[in-house]
């Protein structure tokens, strides 16, 4: 999937990923898409968390490569 | 209007230093507004230097440890000291925030910090000992934020 920007938290535990994933969205303008990967296991159900609280939409996520993908559209 | 939690921290060992710092820089990630009240041995969480900020074995039977320990050599001087910097290890080595980044990661989020003044004055702590961005009051300011909060927790 296109996106506009990438965010690795590979090798953070919580709440790393999902504060971290905040920032990185912060100079983002609305419509833009961030892709996080992730190693933490919790992160999936904490991304969709964050995704629903926050009005950013959790276009896709998966597994590859040993790591959690996520791509979230910034609303 | 956004969500807001209101968290009491009353604890200041290393274990019962994170929830609180967890939850906040979490909740305002989310977009929620925080605040939390330090009081008793929470107020350590506030202090410039963190590093007095300890865990210790003894009475924390669940502690998982590498080696069964018995009570009377937990007791030894030192054991303190070895086994936080043990904790400190493992959890720099599991991708753990320290304490010091999850504090600076509510504080970059606005979250709220408030001292309670009168164990501030029980303990004679002085305001120098704390970083800035700490608001001094007593049970009426929690009141007042936790009255209209969504999240209230004692920790």
């Amino acid at each position: 999937m296109n996106h506009d920007k990438e965010y690795d938290a590979s090798g953070l535990a919580c709440p790393l990923p999902i504060v971290k994933t905040k920032k990185a969205l912060s100079d983002m303008a609305t419509g833009q898409v961030l892709k996080v990967l992730a190693t933490d296991p919790g992160s999936v159900c904490d991304m969709a968390a964050f995704a629903e609280q926050t009005g950013n939409a959790l276009l896709e996520q998966g597994e590859g490569g040993g790591k959690y993908f996520f791509y979230l559209r910034k609303g | 209007m956004s969500k807001k939690m209101a968290l009491i921290a009353t604890k200041g060992t290393l274990d019962m230093a994170y929830p609180p710092f967890i939850l906040g820089s979490t909740a305002a990630a989310l977009g929620w507004d925080v605040q939390i009240f330090f009081t008793f041995y929470g107020l350590q969480l506030l202090r410039k230097d963190l590093s007095d900020v300890k865990i210790s074995p003894l009475a924390n039977p669940a502690m998982p440890m590498p080696v069964p320990m018995p009570v009377f050599v937990q007791m030894l001087p030192g054991m303190e000291s070895m086994a936080t910097m043990m904790m400190k290890q493992k959890m720099k080595s599991k991708g753990v925030a320290s304490l010091e980044e999850l504090r600076d990661l509510c504080l970059e989020a606005d979250v709220k910090f408030v001292a309670c003044q009168m164990t501030v004055d029980l303990f004679d702590f002085s305001r120098s000992d704390f970083i800035d961005t700490v608001e001094y009051g007593g049970a009426a300011t929690f009141m007042k934020f936790a009255g209209e909060s969504d999240v209230c927790l004692f920790i």
